[in-house]
């Protein structure tokens, strides 16, 4: 039973959309930047997708990984420091199309990105159409200090599991812990149970 | 990297208000008697979670601003937009209970093993000096004699959390302050935003190993963290924590 909090209440009477904010969370309009070290700026030039550990692995040049099918989806983002976002616009590649171009049976990958980071994610979390990889917001090119020039894009996970920077993914037998998992965050992050920490 | 345990379930406890102090005139600090906490690392942070008596809930992140084995304290600075920041500096009293539950995040920390001899250079914006006070409070009590240099980024002199105790943090610790908006008569030191040219001045030489740890808001974090990997720090020995518009870590 929790204790109550004596004088507190709810300041904001801005109703919510029903169904569309996960538990503990709050509707920001602004658009948080929460990243553990300096921006990386990689050059174009030196950009490359991989998808690695497969049988047969991929690799995408940027002008290539522009060349790809891609569309523009709208989405509900939510942080695990609780800010929540709603109707954001991305365009991007679907994982389903990367995909489609490695052969594989492993069940998780690691995603890594330029500045060391990395969190992992179940394959079935990338298929159907849930995940992307995004190099476009809002109709415009992804800033630097969003994940630009392309992160990951996986809406139904917390938003670290969206890699900013991303530049590939390691197809792995095992889950392994990636940058935050290793810190305590929670191996898979499910908004909607509130799995924020190892154990929720 | 270099990682912690990930650690067991993080459960909800109740502590107690043990103390409330104010800092300026929209920051407060609130110290806790917890339980059944785990210890602490300097740098970490913990979730509040406030219940309404119609059930409503509300929960944030607060950087811990006490060090390893000082009783849990946050320091909280009031956004009159908020909803839960309004509420802890202003109607919390001693003795009220709160649940908490912490410690998280385990990157963004500091301890004496981490340097060795090496330097260690903090940068804050604003309410981004918790967690590096706690830092240097973890310095001072383990004795460590890491030299420190403190840039400490704020709009006016009235505004600076901690500065009595920042004046008295003696022998290895250098805190200059930027004050960017408004700059007490007689005032002699930075009165800019931070800026490529005071960075290159303030932050020790890249020879020799320095880490830093940079927290504040994002602008403030993404300049000073480019200017640094500029100066040839490695990213890798920079490390952010940057608070969103929202004002939550």
């Amino acid at each position: 039973m929790s204790p109550i909090s004596r004088g507190f209440h709810r300041r904001h009477q801005e109703a919510e959309p029903v169904g569309r904010v996960p538990p503990g969370q709050y509707v920001t309009h602004d658009f948080p930047v929460l990243s553990a070290g300096p921006t990386p700026h990689t050059p174009l030039a030196n950009w490359t997708f991989s998808i690695e550990g497969g049988t047969s692995p991929a690799s995408w040049t940027w002008e290539e990984f522009q060349a790809l099918p891609h569309e523009t989806v709208t989405v509900d983002i939510h942080c695990v420091t609780r800010w929540s976002k709603l109707d954001t616009s991305w365009t991007g590649v679907s994982l389903d199309v990367l995909l489609e171009e490695v052969s594989y049976d492993a069940p998780y990958v690691l995603a890594f990105c330029d500045g060391g980071y990395t969190t992992n994610l179940p394959v079935a979390d990338l298929k159907g159409g849930k995940a992307w990889v995004a190099y476009s917001y809002d109709g415009s090119q992804l800033p630097a200090e969003h994940g630009g020039p392309a992160r990951l894009l996986v809406p139904h996970l917390y938003f670290w599991k969206s890699a900013k920077w991303v530049r590939g993914l390691r197809l792995r037998e095992t889950d392994v812990p990636g940058f935050w998992e290793m810190y305590g965050y929670h191996m898979y992050g499910d908004p909607w149970r509130e799995q924020r920490y190892a154990g929720d | 990297m270099a990682g912690t345990a990930v650690r067991g379930r993080l459960s909800w406890q109740t502590a107690t208000v043990d103390a409330v102090m104010d800092e300026t005139p929209a920051v407060r600090t609130l110290s806790f008697e917890v339980p059944d906490w785990a210890g602490h690392e300097a740098g970490q942070h913990l979730d509040i979670r406030l219940t309404a008596d119609d059930g409503y809930r509300a929960e944030r992140s607060y950087s811990i601003a006490s060090a390893p084995g000082e009783p849990v304290a946050i320091t909280v600075e009031r956004l009159d937009d908020g909803e839960v920041s309004p509420y802890l500096t202003q109607d919390v009293r001693p003795g009220d209970e709160i649940e908490l539950r912490g410690p998280i995040g385990g990157y963004f920390v500091w301890d004496p093993a981490m340097s060795g001899a090496e330097p260690l250079l903090l940068l804050a914006g604003g309410s981004g000096v918790v967690p590096l006070r706690a830092m240097l409070r973890h310095r001072s009590r383990t004795g460590s004699s890491v030299p420190v240099r403190l840039l400490y980024s704020a709009r006016n002199w009235d505004e600076v959390i901690y500065r009595a105790e920042l004046a008295r943090l003696g022998d290895g610790v250098q805190v200059i302050y930027t004050l960017t908006r408004q700059q007490p008569p007689g005032w002699t030191g930075y009165a800019r935003r931070a800026d490529p040219t005071m960075i290159a001045e303030v932050a020790w030489p890249v020879a020799q190993a320095p880490l830093a740890y940079v927290c504040g808001p994002t602008n403030f974090v993404e300049a000073v963290a480019a200017d640094l990997v500029a100066l040839g720090y490695p990213p890798q020995r920079v490390k952010t924590e940057r608070f969103g518009a929202t004002g939550t870590p």
